[in-house]
């Protein structure tokens, strides 16, 4: 993001300054780096302690047991299952949010009469707890009792969380509805920061507004769509507490993504040595992938998007 | 639970008996912690109890915190772990209770039941099974029993002009006939899993007795592969495939009573379910349980099977248990409440208020007059014929093998898998 809104220094700074401001910097880290490091990384390496163990979670002897959780979980059929469910929730809600997102961002960054307003009642799912929402998309989507069932409307009155495919797309369109709202946020702010005169120099080459918006708008928004996907690829590889109160993984395992399955091993199955080894797996994909992100952004993250505005 | 811990701390540094520096207000002394579960109408009479028991015992009370059942479940398992788990433990016995015996977080009660012998005396025998891991006691049986029975709507079997089903036979004959009239012949809250289970658990005993699940349970190698297993899951799945289910029941679930809705509503001509939903069908369903259009009767018998018709399955009772890791004073406590109020004819009264039989012997003198009398009896009839009271599977088993029973039980019943690899899968986790 910080890309994008800070228009970054050209040349280095005084030299006076730099010095002076160094000692200073380091100091006011420190809070953060303990916090961090209390709440993220000690964690974490008891995280991966805890996966070459054995233990019920009851009582207080943990046995180091070498890789048996490990191998356990890699062996289980499970594993790969709930990996295709994350991976394919995570590319389509992708695939649908980032569209949306973008589309309802640049419109929503315009100067019309009544966008503030309608830009305020658009903000409303981001208010709700997951929880919440997926109680009441199970309460709508009932096949006896909800809404197609109410209204009458056969096409509503589909077993929407009851068959496999179907229940996917339920979830991918439930994350979507929350989330869009949150990434067009991003998108508004990252195209209100695109300078006008870059917009008035190519109406004045005679271009239109899809060609304003293909060779002006998305080029100069792709750090915030960098940030946007990262935050959806790493958000929805810890999606749980809409799913977990949704479908609880069903129908069978049609839903059962890996944080619902570390969850399940852990809490209902009493074993936290595979659960805690389908943590370190999540945590590992999710930096691989957001290292992936980054790359795509290129090497030269200092470069300039504003060059010649 | 910062009262707990600050009485548990307060006795350790006064050491020794009669520590008052835990007195809050009026009598003082320590006190005992318990947790339990939320809904109504049960909600309330664990609560009254724990008053009576407060008002009586003012230097040594219960602080009571109540939780969701879900939330429960995963709550007291992490703060058992973390060493902070209230003095009274509430459960449902069986596989669950065998995992804190085996961590050494409860309490053995043995002893003090001998002790007791008029405490033990008080309480049906058959309730014992589920609080006794490796021939010693570690919980007290409590509340009331809840076997499964097949409930039925006496309006939907009007409409078609049938009886209700007296063998399996009749069952698979009735589907045909309910779905013409745009009745579901089954209601069930698939999502829920164990609710699926009911029906593995009557299907199993009818057709091979409890032998079938017993060597299950004994850890025997392969015992998910007997041929009557195999049979029980094949017939199974040919009444989901003959659509003797609702439409959509594998996204029901039975924590927010829809289930129980679609019965009463008419939408659906029969559930199998728990003793508990009487009250609750009662208590949402209108006028539909007091104008006499709830029938029940005990899961029919199959076809050639094996198994006794009047054995049930269920839950033979809810269990308290006292945490090893309590001091000696909370110990006493949950003791004297044992003795006192759990098992007093005022408790047996007001369980027996909410449509339930309890588990205290004697309680059939609180029936009369009430307008649940019938189910009452009911209830009694069929726990005192049965010869085995099968307890609920995945309370039964371990949690790590009831996890994965219960995900294969969905998967069977979304015909994702089949009965020889529901069998392959289980067997897998045999004695884990």
């Amino acid at each position: 993001m910080s890309t994008i809104v800070t228009v970054p220094p050209r040349g280095r700074p005084p030299a006076a300054t730099r010095v002076r401001g160094s000692g200073s910097l380091v100091w006011l880290a420190v809070p953060a780096l303990l916090v961090f490091l209390a709440f993220g990384v000690i964690p974490l390496l008891g995280v991966l302690a805890l996966s070459f163990t054995t233990w019920d979670g009851l009582s207080q002897d943990i046995s180091f047991s070498g890789l048996a959780s490990w191998s356990a979980v890699l062996s289980d059929p499970g594993l790969p299952h709930a990996l295709w469910v994350t991976f394919l929730i995570m590319a389509l809600s992708w695939l649908v949010q980032t569209p949306a997102s973008i589309l309802i961002g640049v419109f929503l960054a315009g100067h019309q009469r009544y966008r503030t307003l309608i830009a305020v009642l658009y903000f409303i799912p981001l208010l709700l707890s997951s929880a919440a929402i997926a109680i009441t998309y199970k309460a709508l989507l009932d096949p006896n009792f909800g809404l197609g069932a109410g209204l009458g409307l056969d096409f509503l009155a589909q077993d929407w969380l009851g068959e496999g495919p179907l229940a996917v797309g339920v979830v991918i369109f439930v994350v979507s509805w929350q989330f869009i709202p949150f990434h067009s946020l991003l998108y508004q702010g990252g195209v209100r920061q695109i300078p006008r005169s870059m917009y008035e120099a190519a109406e004045l080459d005679g271009a239109g507004r899809v060609r304003k918006f293909f060779s002006i708008t998305l080029p100069q928004l792709k750090y915030t769509i960098i940030t946007s996907s990262t935050l959806m690829v790493v958000g929805s590889l810890t999606l749980f507490d809409l799913i977990f109160v949704l479908t609880a993984g069903g129908p069978g395992d049609a839903t059962r993504v890996l944080a619902l399955d570390m969850y399940k091993r852990g809490y209902q199955a009493n074993l936290m040595g595979p659960a805690s080894a389908i943590a370190v797996i999540l945590v590992l994909v999710g930096l691989a992938l957001a290292l992936v992100l980054r790359r795509l952004g290129g090497r030269d993250a200092s470069a300039s998007q504003l060059e010649g505005a | 639970m910062g009262l707990p811990l600050g009485a548990a701390l307060a006795a350790c540094g006064t050491s020794g008996p009669g520590s008052t520096s835990t007195s809050g207000g009026g009598g003082g002394g320590a006190t005992a912690s318990y947790w339990y579960l939320s809904t109504e109408p049960q909600e309330g009479v664990r609560r009254r109890t724990m008053e009576r028991f407060n008002q009586a015992n003012p230097n040594g009370k219960i602080v009571g915190t109540t939780f969701q059942n879900d939330a429960f479940k995963t709550k007291i398992k992490t703060a058992i772990g973390a060493g902070e788990a209230p003095t009274i433990i509430w459960g449902w016995g069986g596989g669950g209770l065998r995992s804190y015996v085996q961590a050494g977080q409860v309490e053995d009660l043995t002893s003090w039941f001998d002790e007791n012998a008029a405490v033990k005396d008080k309480l049906f025998p058959s309730s014992f099974g589920a609080a006794t891991v490796d021939g010693k006691i570690y919980a007290i049986p409590c509340e009331t029993m809840q076997p499964i029975v097949l409930y039925y709507d006496k309006r939907a079997f009007e409409k078609i002009g049938a009886e209700p089903p007296q063998s399996w036979g009749d069952i698979m004959d009735l589907v045909p006939k309910f779905n013409a009239k745009g009745i579901a012949p089954f209601s069930l809250g698939g999502q829920s899993r164990w609710t699926n289970m009911m029906w593995l658990e009557f299907l199993f005993d009818r057709m091979g007795g409890p032998e079938v699940f017993q060597a299950v349970f004994d850890a025997e190698k392969d015992a998910w592969s007997n041929p009557v297993a195999i049979d029980a899951l094949t017939k199974m799945q040919d009444l989901i495939k003959a659509d003797g289910f609702i439409k959509g029941f594998s996204s029901i679930t039975a924590d927010s009573n829809a289930d129980q809705a679609l019965l009463y509503t008419g939408k659906a001509a029969m559930m199998v379910h728990g003793g508990w939903t009487y009250g609750s069908m009662k208590q949402d369903g209108g006028d539909f349980v007091s104008s006499g259009n709830l029938g029940y009767m005990n899961f029919p018998p199959i076809d050639g099977g094996k198994g006794d018709p009047g054995n049930t399955v269920g839950n033979p009772g809810q269990y308290m248990s006292i945490s090893a890791k309590a001091t000696a004073e909370q110990k006493e406590i949950a003791k004297k409440f044992f003795s006192t109020e759990v098992v007093s004819d005022k408790s047996a009264e007001e369980w027996v208020g909410t449509g339930a039989v309890p588990v205290i012997k004697g309680s059939e003198k609180f029936f009369t007059g009430s307008e649940d009398a019938d189910f009452l009896n009911f209830v009694v009839g069929i726990a005192n014929n049965a010869k085995v009271f099968q307890q609920s599977w995945d309370q039964a088993l371990s949690p790590t093998a009831a996890e994965v029973l219960l995900d294969n039980i969905a998967k069977l019943f979304q015909l994702s898998i089949g009965p020889q690899e529901f069998a392959t899968n289980m067997n897998a986790v045999i004695g884990k």
